[in-house]
């Protein structure tokens, strides 16, 4: 566990709803720290509690049990009037971008400034900014039914950053778009954060946007966090099965792996599969001359996927490992001994 | 043309001016109308935001609130607009000091026109987009501007539909309630036209009814069309 003086504090968080004679537990005593500049993602399918967890970062959703510490201030102590105040802090924005249709894109960005105290002039100066660096400069006059998905979460994202927040919740605000839309947003909310500091807090239940912004990860299934740590660990050494489906996911392993075992090709090799995972600098060339030239085993890289996540390599590698019996035990342990994590994958088909 | 009139409507030449003419009788109506949507528009649409906001997925939930509000809503809806008329004489005598004429008319008007429009003001709110209510709670608007910014703003295209819808239904209320003494084309079409065989009289008190109806059909649409983004 991490240290706990994050700027997002939630602490063994419940949250349970009763809705026609049901219970259900949609959040069960789950503990977040986020820390300061932070890009902190929560990943896990439809229905694990995602969305219930964050709208109880600014009290959208009162827990059931659990204490809610943002920025020092425990927000569940604080009265209704100041929960706004706070809530001014953290910016929202949605699947679905959630923008006023009656408003332009001007109007939209303009409307959590109407209570900011500022001057017209001062506040059309912010909004000017604000459409700047979301690039919608030149659609200030639109309405919202005039833009295409990319460009309203856009401003969306301009309307979140209105008051100056310090932490941003974006909840699937990428699921609706394609992915190229999907990752000009992506980058865009990396800008921010690099740029203004912002600490962001991002749901999604695709591996591929965590990978491109998250420094963070926390992994969710039926309402409990079930790991977390940094993406470099998630990625590179993930260990629950369901974390592993979603990197498996993202790498394409899983596919590849079928279409292995369906060939038939290790067999023909007469050799091991073997899945190679590292993180930071280990090329795939020096282990396959270093296997054959210690062990005399060849080597048979069948896939490979290397990733650049925050300026780290991270790669996996499948090969098969043909040679005498003692021989490729020897290059399994010299694997072993290396700084990768080496396992020897089953060649019958999952459920077999 | 004068001629023209004369001769295929001489009862409604006959009774156009006077105290008991179709001129009282169109302001009559018209001032039956205006006034009694005026007040019914104040009260549904605060009911309706009542109802909206204290429901159980509303920005302050209030489940006796909600509850006894909805029940009171269908409580008047149900009763017949004509039994209302006689029922409420004595409350209607108390508040605007007469029972007949187009002013003892205000009353039952308003009581059976405001809950009809509360509902519909309930529906067209509930319509609005429950994300960016979320949205703005999220910015920490309060409920109250909550209430003016985004409910009224956002539901407002629909408001006026349905405030079309009732001021139309609330014309044929004034007509009934003309017809049992509050004056005005209602009246003009039966006590006169009606009942003293003057087919002519009931005819035009029909089309400058339906005229008035298109008038107001024709300016919600307009304003509809303006706000609709
Ligand atoms: N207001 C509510 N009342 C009752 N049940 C709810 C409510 N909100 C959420 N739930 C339930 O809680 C569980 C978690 O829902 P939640 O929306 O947090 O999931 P999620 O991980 O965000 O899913 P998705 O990826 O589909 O958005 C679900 O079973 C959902 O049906
Ligand atoms: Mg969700």
């Amino acid at each position: 566990m991490a240290e706990q003086n994050g700027i997002i504090q939630l602490k063994n968080i419940d949250v349970t709803f009763h809705s026609e004679g049901k219970t259900i537990e949609a959040v069960k005593d789950v503990s977040i720290n986020v820390n300061k500049g932070d890009v902190f993602g929560v990943i896990g399918y439809s229905g694990a509690g995602k969305s219930t967890l964050v709208r109880v970062i600014n009290l959208l959703q009162k827990p059931t049990s659990g204490t809610v510490v943002v920025n020092d201030q425990n927000l569940t102590q604080l009265s209704a009037k100041d929960l706004r105040k706070a809530r001014r802090n953290i910016g929202m924005i949605f699947q679905h971008f959630n923008l006023m249709n009656s408003l332009t894109v001007y109007g939209n960005v303009d409307f959590p400034l109407r209570d900011s105290g500022l001057s017209k002039a001062e506040r059309k100066q912010k909004i000017d900014k604000l459409l700047d660096i979301v690039g919608l400069a030149d659609r200030a006059k639109n309405y919202p039914s005039q833009l295409s998905g990319g460009q309203k979460q856009r401003v969306a994202i301009a309307r979140a950053l209105a008051n100056d927040p310090e932490i941003l919740i974006s909840d699937e605000a990428t699921s609706a778009l394609d992915p190229k839309t999907t990752t000009e947003i992506l980058d865009l909310l990396g800008r921010l954060n690099k740029e203004l500091g912002i600490t962001i807090v991002i749901i999604t239940h695709e591996m591929d946007a965590i990978k491109q912004v998250c420094n963070r990860v926390a992994v969710m299934e039926n309402g409990q966090l079930i790991e977390e740590g940094s993406l470099l660990t998630i990625f590179g050494n993930p260990k629950k099965q369901l974390t592993k489906d979603f990197v498996n996911t993202s790498t394409h392993i899983g596919s590849v792996l079928d279409e292995i075992r369906d060939s038939g090709i290790v067999d023909k090799l007469s050799g091991r599969l073997i899945e190679l995972n590292y993180i930071g600098d280990s090329t795939n060339e020096p282990i396959v001359v270093e296997l054959y030239k210690r062990f005399k085993v060849e080597a048979n890289i069948l896939f490979s996927n290397i990733e650049r996540l925050q300026n780290t390599t991270v790669g996996i590698m499948l090969f098969a490992l043909t040679g005498e019996d003692d021989k490729v035990e020897a290059a399994i342990e010299y694997l072993n001994s290396l700084n990768v994590n080496v396992k020897e994958i089953s060649l019958k088909k999952e459920g077999e | 043309m004068a001629d023209l009139v004369n001769k295929f409507l001489p009862n409604v030449v006959a009774n156009w001016e006077g105290d008991n003419g179709f001129v009282v009788a169109i302001w009559q109506t018209l001032y039956m109308t205006f006034v009694s949507a005026f007040f019914a528009g104040i009260f549904g649409i605060v009911l309706g935001i009542l109802l909206v906001v204290t429901a159980d997925d509303g920005i302050t939930p209030n489940k006796a609130l909600y509850t006894f509000l909805d029940k009171l809503v269908n409580l008047f809806r149900s009763i017949p607009f004509i039994i209302l008329l006689a029922v409420i004489g004595p409350f209607t005598r108390l508040i605007v000091g007469q029972t007949i004429g187009p002013t003892g008319a205000l009353v039952p008007l308003v009581i059976g026109t405001a809950p009809f429009f509360a509902r519909q003001v309930q529906l067209a709110l509930v319509e609005v987009d429950h994300g960016v209510i979320e949205a703005a709670e999220a910015i920490g608007l309060s409920p109250m501007k909550i209430i003016f910014r985004v409910y009224l703003r956002e539901g407002l295209p629909e408001l006026i539909r349905s405030g079309t819808l009732t001021i139309i239904s609330l014309i044929g209320l004034t007509a009934m309630a003309g017809a049992v003494g509050g004056g005005g084309l209602g009246n003009m079409a039966i006590s006169v036209g009606y009942q003293r065989f003057e087919n002519d009289v009931t005819i035009v008190s029909m089309l400058l009814i339906l005229v008035l109806v298109f008038v107001i059909q024709g300016l919600g649409d307009f304003a509809v069309r303006k706000l609709e983004h």
